[in-house]
């Protein structure tokens, strides 16, 4: 079948398998591995990208259903004006280590910050306890957040 | 307090950033999984649904005949091989020969254009099998009508480096026995004794990238891109099984999606490179979560301790029998049965102690390192008994342990280096970060806990510098970046010795076709032993400069005019080579090359009515001589205190008749973003007593040993006393309903 969107600003137009997962179209077909592989069952959230502004995992999700839709992947953001911000945020606080999970933070964090729903501590970690992570203890990534939405402790 | 004068240092001991965090923030950062190989082909592995059986037949033609399918291994292709491995005891097949010992055993492996044909593939195997009787815990291992899981006499791995094993005592593959003075007259003369008998569940280290591997054999040249930590043992290994030299094995580590253990020693590479090697393409094996979950995991353990102590608080005896569950292969089992049989007494001034450590056979998935393994099983035991005991004689935890502890230089174990740090401060430190003395209210309780793990593994490293002409410094070392840091404190040291900028240091993955060798990535071993080597090969470089220099003053910008005083030309580079060997006296003579510190403490709420445990404060302690890089080694300290409340609170894999029930990450729970205690300390001691460089000494484990013990110490302080982890809600739900029926609660 044949699918349509935009991705990372550029429109594409593909022939894809109709059971072929955004994960695996973003990864072989278009060399985006920033979204990575882990759980398969939407718990980890290191595959998560954003589909029209909203954070999906890339794993559980057909690529025929972001026909026509608009995908932002990890390497999308990182071409954003706005990255600069973050980057310097996560790189202040060490809010990263081995980088697995950092692009599925980042893009959740962007979503949440865009919708403003990160005004304290207690939101930021409710808006991203999806996201798994597994070397920094969260707490770097909670202070690198709270920077980003101008929370106060 | 000591003050302690220091030099003043440039790039040492400061917060620089992460050298690796530009490519890892946009995705750019590139793990095993993200690349492909010329010709590369797709691998999927046949495992065994059941936990213990025969392998009658396997039958691969109307898989093998299957379009896309390039090839299927089983046991029949490695004839021309002893297709035995293990670092420890050579006791697992590359795929299962006549015998399946655990769910989940490689039986058959299947190379194929895409992944798709190669899983439709495995359903076209056809697999004959005999059950046999299931040893699926310690206890029915240890059964005298047990069956055993390997017969014969077991074969030493090439890394065991534990003397000469002993022999095998049915499903007991490894024993592990210290003692000190007269212990039962000890106990006899003691006034008051504690004892217990206690549980550990298994538990899955869960680095979020899976194990994965990319193969090429081409003749006698085998090349493998593996998420491993180890890279020159993985070599080692795969030259010994495909009889090779070593220099005709490449390995090649890039980035790692975390390891914590889960990636040390060889794992999925035999299997992926038999396979390429069979297809005569490379091959790429990536497992999924459920199949990383029956590669490796944390020791179940079961262990019966008691400790004596005398009415005046004196600690005087300690009795430690424990079983660990190694699975179906030794895998690390040994290394973590010695670990945590040394660990098992603590840090104490014992007049006796005696310690039996097993490590068991058992028809479920291997186990291997983990994050502080041994301390991480033992610590919380020993010391829920000092403060046991602590209670009964109306004594204050911490002032028993601060008149019992080791003091820097006390002998701890009979033959082992000597006490290397200040306990007694590192635990006064972390008590009053949590409040100790502050009032609590119904509920509440606050624990402390003190432990030690000898660390450093074999002190074995090389590394070399390189100063290219235009003042840039390579650093060749073969560390692997798990998301530890080591690349960015490896570019401090050289920056440090070599006055150049930290930004003009570039420090890369390994190739061990290029980079020298490192024992391992493990045993919070890198900063301390591969730290030194990269120093001593900067220092080589330094000392080569000033030769050149004769005289002149040594600028960094001056580097590019020195090579081409010295080279007459544009060009040529400077090396340096730094080593660091068992040799000498000193830490690098004894063992263990340091003890790691395991200190800690925790705040708990207990809500009675529902069993919910909830950690309000945490501390701990990195006593590291020196922080190098003092944000990372606090964000170690951070990871490791999660990784901690994990193991306490809630992580258990559930195994029925050796079958994994719990292999999603859906019903096998990890700690999240909600799981963050309210407060979080980490407290950075700096006293410059470690081996490494500039008085440093590895960190990053200890949390992950003290934190389960301070919480089941905070939870002992509510009243509610507790010998089997992890805390579940329902399991401290039970245990208050049976002291409300003793009368005990509340207290």
């Amino acid at each position: 079948m044949i699918v349509e969107l935009q991705l990372n600003g550029r429109p594409v137009r593909d022939d894809v398998a109709p059971q072929t997962l955004l994960l695996d179209y973003l990864r072989d077909r278009h060399g985006l591995t920033g979204a990575k592989r882990s759980c398969d069952v939407q718990v980890c959230g290191t595959c998560t990208v954003l589909v029209d502004g909203l954070p999906v995992s890339s794993c559980c999700t057909l690529v025929a259903d972001v026909d026509s839709r608009d995908v932002l992947t990890i390497e999308g953001f990182a071409e954003l004006p706005e990255f600069e911000r973050f980057e310097r945020a996560f790189v202040d606080h060490a809010a990263l280590q081995c980088g697995f999970c950092t692009g599925g933070m980042l893009l959740t964090t962007k979503f949440f910050l865009d919708a403003g729903l990160l005004g304290t501590n207690e939101e930021i970690r409710r808006g991203l306890s999806g996201n798994l992570c597994r070397c920094t203890g969260y707490h770097g990534i909670v202070e690198a957040v709270a920077e980003l939405a101008g929370a106060n402790e | 307090m000591t003050i302690i004068e220091r030099q003043p240092l440039a790039h040492v001991g400061r917060s620089v950033p992460r050298r690796d965090a530009h490519e890892k923030l946009r995705g750019a950062a590139q793990f095993v999984g993200d690349f492909v190989v010329p010709r590369m082909v797709h691998g999927k592995v046949l495992r065994s649904p059941f936990a213990h059986a025969r392998v009658v037949a396997v039958d691969a033609s109307e898989a093998e005949a299957l379009p896309g399918v390039v090839c299927v291994l089983t046991g029949d292709d490695l004839t021309d091989l002893d297709p035995y491995w293990g670092h420890a005891i050579k006791d697992r097949p590359i795929v299962a020969l006549d015998h399946v010992r655990f769910a989940g055993e490689p039986v058959a492996a299947v190379a194929a254009e895409d992944e798709a044909t190669a899983a439709a593939a495995l359903n076209a195997i056809r697999v004959e099998y005999e059950e046999l009787p299931v040893a699926g815990t310690i206890e029915q291992a240890l059964a005298d009508d047990a069956p055993i899981l390997h017969e014969g006499p077991l074969r030493p791995g090439l890394f065991h480096g534990l003397g000469e094993l002993p022999p095998r005592e049915g499903n007991v593959c490894y024993r592990y026995r210290i003692d000190r003075g007269e212990l039962e007259s000890v106990f006899a003369r003691a006034d008051l004794i504690v004892e217990g008998e206690y549980s550990f569940p298994a538990v899955y280290q869960y680095a979020m990238e899976t194990h994965t591997v990319v193969a090429q054999v081409e003749g006698e040249e085998i090349t493998v891109w593996s998420t491993c930590q180890h890279p020159f043992l993985v070599r080692a290994e795969l030259a010994d099984l495909f009889a090779v030299p070593l220099a005709s094995v490449r390995v090649v580590v890039p980035y790692l999606g975390g390891g914590f253990g889960s990636k040390s020693y060889t794992k999925m590479e035999p299997l992926t490179a038999a396979l390429a090697r069979k297809a005569g393409r490379p091959v790429r094996i990536q497992n999924r979560v459920d199949e990383s979950m029956v590669t490796t995991r944390r020791h179940g353990m079961r262990c019966r301790m008691r400790t004596a102590m005398t009415n005046e608080g004196n600690l005087v005896a300690r009795d430690v029998d424990c079983w660990f569950d190694t699975g179906a292969y030794a895998d690390n089992g040994p290394r973590v049965t010695a670990t945590g049989g040394d660990a098992a007494p603590g840090p104490y001034r014992w007049h006796a102690y005696r310690v039996d450590a097993r490590c068991v056979y058992t028809n479920t998935g291997p186990a291997g390192s983990y994050r502080a393994f041994g301390a991480a099983h033992l610590q919380w035991i020993g010391e829920s008994q000092i403060d046991e005991l602590a209670r009964r004689a109306g004594l204050d935890p911490l002032a028993v342990r601060r008149d019992n502890l080791c003091l820097p230089g006390e002998e701890l174990r009979n033959g082992a280096k000597s006490l290397d740090a200040d306990l007694i401060g590192d635990v006064e430190q972390a008590a009053a970060a949590v409040g100790w003395s502050e009032p609590k209210r119904a509920n509440v309780g606050r624990g402390v806990s003190v432990g030690l793990l000898a660390a450093g593994a074999h002190p074995v490293s090389t590394a070399i510098v390189r100063l290219e002409a235009d003042g840039q410094v390579v650093v060749l070392v073969g560390t692997t970046e798990v998301g530890q840091g080591p690349r960015t404190v490896f570019a401090q040291i050289a920056a440090e010795e070599l006055g150049v900028d930290v930004e003009q240091v570039t420090v890369r993955g390994t190739d061990t076709r290029f980079t020298p060798y490192d024992r391992s990535t493990g045993a919070s071993r890198s900063t301390t032993i591969a730290g030194l080597a990269v120093q001593r090969a900067a220092r080589q470089v330094r000392d080569q400069l000033e030769e050149i220099a004769a005289g002149d003053p040594l600028e960094p910008t001056a580097y590019p005019e020195l090579l081409r005083r010295h080279f007459g030309f544009t060009g040529g580079e400077l090396i340096g080579s730094g080593e660091v060997a068992p040799t000498g006296t000193g830490s690098y003579a004894e063992g263990p090359v340091f003890w790691e510190v395991c200190v800690g403490a925790a705040e708990v709420e207990v809500d009675p009515e529902t069993g919910v445990v909830r950690v309000r404060r945490t501390a701990t302690v990195a006593d590291v001589g020196r922080a190098i890089n003092p944000q990372l080694v606090q964000r170690q300290d951070e990871g490791a205190t999660l990784q901690g409340l994990g193991n306490a609170l809630f992580e258990e894999m559930v195994f029925e008749d050796g079958q994994l029930l719990n292999d999603t990450l859906l019903d096998y729970r990890v700690p999240s973003f909600a799981d963050l205690p309210n407060e979080m300390t980490c407290v950075i001691v700096e006293n410059e007593d470690g081996p490494g460089p500039y008085g440093a000494k590895g960190c990053g484990e200890g949390a992950l040993a003290a934190i389960p013990a301070a919480v089941v110490n905070a939870l002992a302080d509510v009243g509610v006393p507790m010998q089997e982890l992890p805390l579940t809600p329902e399991r401290v739900w039970r245990r208050i309903q049976t002291l409300k029926e003793e009368g005990k609660w509340p207290r």
